[in-house]
């Protein structure tokens, strides 16, 4: 960073020949000093225990005073080994460990890794389990997106939206409850349909939410947007390119707030997106600023599609009608021999998938998630690979956070939404 | 299922194949992967400017080759394309990095490198990813590397109790502190060499 003089006005308990408050111009000159005395640079040691971190990452800064020249991220204080698990285990026991990777939008990962092993095996699910698990993702996308907002805010230093924010991602947490009987835990989805349909005031109770909810977003989006210590500490900071952001990879928010329209519900759409009717959320400068107004919106967006699951979502069952694949209801394996044989058969062995590939990458909130599972035949897949969004979004922290000063590292950080479970698997 | 679309020439493909999921697998020479990718992303018509994954699957069968998997993507056509390498048992594990078309290459490759022990040459920094730079037990998703680890609990137990706090900086970041100087001789000349984990492998029973 070059080294400027910086002019400010800044108000002074003197007054001028009028009474009024004088206002002295002060200027914060870089005067020369002693030769040698800024070469020397610092070691900064951040986290892994910091809450500024979100999480277990540790970040080694190299400071030329309070200038980032170089930022080493060391990861893995999170590791458990989840791919490696998951091919010591059959594809319905996968799926409790996809809820533990990104634990702040549990229900979509759920449905990414389903979606994938059903292309693998080749199984079409049914219409209402097809909606409801547009339900899931965008619910999860509201609840990520606000853990998101309120986290940021208070690393920016504004403590009430995270309150708002908060509030709104416990109603969700209900409804996860009421649907599932866990709150983060999920494990919404099985191969080829879901553990339980929605209770009777599910629906209800959505809906009162998707009424109500953007009110909440419309108080954030007044106490932030032209909050001009917000904008101070966001706007130009830790800026990406297009080219840059599709060269590093990234995706999901981070891409778009650079200007790159590439949305997986759009471009390659499942779970029937192409049928509702949103708007992929496009930023223009690809700064904090950016990032923070395309997640906001993003929260408009999911709220009017969960509008639309609602509307239109169907009677019938939620499950595919193939014993080899879905468990009989426990009173038929307890009365009906065929289905004892079919209940004993998927809990021993397992659902066999043919041999081959297949890869799912689905929109979630921080990114594209991609699941990869290779198969040779047997119930455990070889080698089931996440593509893990925020571990890729934030291969690029050092690229935007070196020339800016520490303390808008913290917002660079903040701005890339990872959760650690995801990072590290 | 569709159709894949037909292949171009790839430089170095050797066959191609339709994956479960509709999308076109090429496989490509190893010495040929560079070129291939350089052509990938600059042939105009092709145009996979994104690079989405970067993985490796090894087969249960020991006598399959270990594949890197690349996953690249048009985001102007919006199609597909996967590329694979094929890494015979016998022969060494090493492929030429990616790193100078994509950025987005260098932590996928590492966690390659982490996972596998996947050498990829000329990457500019290639340690160790998630697991730390000392780890000694080898490359957890192998094949033949055991569920629980190759050392006992308690050896893994006194390790991590036994670890030196220096040891969680790289001897880059070190000399920046400057307490370089302070550590123990062997472990300077060990982070010196550029030894990151490496161990022999365990002697046959």
């Amino acid at each position: 960073m070059s080294k400027r003089t910086v002019e400010l006005e800044l108000a002074t308990p003197g007054v001028d020949a009028e009474g009024r408050p004088a206002r002295v111009p002060l200027t914060a000159a870089t005067a020369p000093t002693e030769p040698g005395l800024n070469e020397e640079h610092m070691l900064v040691n951040i986290g892994p225990q910091h809450p500024a971190t979100h999480g277990v990452l540790r970040l080694v800064v190299e400071l030329d005073g309070e200038t980032v020249v170089r930022c080493i991220p060391h990861l893995g204080y999170l590791h458990s080994g989840f791919e490696k698990l998951g091919e010591y285990r059959h594809y319905n026991q996968i799926i409790p460990l996809t809820d533990r990777t990104d634990y702040l939008s549990p229900m979509s990962n759920n449905v990414g890794f389903a979606l994938a092993a059903e292309k693998l095996m080749g199984i079409e699910i049914t219409p209402r389990c097809t909606v409801l698990r547009v339900i899931a993702c965008e619910m999860s996308r509201i609840i990520s997106h606000m853990v998101w907002l309120g986290t940021t805010s208070i690393d920016l230093g504004a403590f009430t939206p995270f309150l708002w924010a908060f509030q709104e991602r416990e109603r969700i947490y209900d409804l996860q409850e009421m649907w599932t009987g866990a709150r983060l835990t999920t494990s919404v989805t099985r191969v080829g349909g879901l553990m339980a349909d929605i209770p009777d005031p599910f629906v209800e109770k959505l809906r009162e939410f998707t009424r109500t909810f953007p009110k909440t977003l419309g108080e954030i989006d007044r106490v932030l947007t032209r909050n001009a210590v917000w904008a101070g500490r966001t706007q130009g900071v830790g800026t990406l390119s297009a080219a840059e952001a599709i060269n590093y990879s990234l995706s999901g928010p981070m891409l778009r707030a650079s200007g790159v329209a590439y949305d997986v519900r759009k471009d390659k759409p499942y779970l029937g997106y192409e049928t509702y009717d949103f708007d992929v959320v496009v930023g223009e400068h690809g700064d904090v600023f950016d990032r923070y107004m395309v997640r906001l919106e993003e929260c408009h967006q999911a709220n009017r599609i969960l509008a639309q699951a609602l509307d239109r979502l169907p009677d019938g069952p939620i499950n595919v009608d193939d014993p080899r694949v879905i468990l009989p209801s426990k009173t038929r394996a307890m009365s009906d021999m065929e289905a004892m044989i079919f209940h004993f058969k998927q809990v021993m062995e397992g659902v066999k998938a043919p041999v081959g590939e297949a890869y799912v990458g689905i929109e979630n909130p921080k990114g594209e998630l991609g699941n990869y599972l290779v198969s040779d035949g047997t119930a455990k897949p070889v080698r089931w690979r996440i593509r893990p969004p925020s571990f890729i979004n934030l291969s690029a922290l050092p690229k935007m956070a070196e020339g800016h000063l520490l303390s808008d590292l913290i917002a660079i950080n903040a701005s890339v939404d990872i959760v650690m479970g995801e990072v590290d698997r | 299922m569709t159709a894949a679309p037909p292949v171009p020439p790839v430089p170095g493909a050797l066959r191609t194949e339709v994956a479960r999921d509709g999308e076109t697998v090429v496989f490509v020479a190893r010495e040929r992967l560079l070129d291939a990718m350089r052509w990938l992303k600059t042939t105009p018509g092709q145009e996979f400017d994104y690079l989405d994954d970067v993985t490796a699957v090894e087969f249960r069968d020991r006598e399959r080759p270990l594949e890197v998997v690349y996953f690249l993507r048009s985001l102007q056509r919006r199609v597909d394309v996967r590329v694979k390498v094929e890494l015979a048992a016998s022969a060494e594990l090493a492929v030429d990095s990616v790193w100078s078309l994509w950025r987005g290459a260098d932590w996928l490759e590492r966690e390659v490198f982490d996972m596998f022990g996947v050498t990829f040459r000329g990457h500019p920094d290639l340690r160790r990813i998630l697991m730390w730079e000392t780890y000694a037990e080898g490359y957890p998703l192998r094949k033949s590397f055991p569920l629980r680890g190759r050392f006992s609990r308690a050896e893994q137990v006194r390790q991590a109790l036994n670890i030196n706090p220096e040891a969680n900086y790289s001897l880059d970041e070190l000399s920046i502190a400057e307490a370089a100087g302070d550590l123990p001789d062997d472990m300077r000349d060990r982070l010196q060499r550029g030894e990151r984990g490496v161990i022999q492998d365990p002697p046959a029973p």
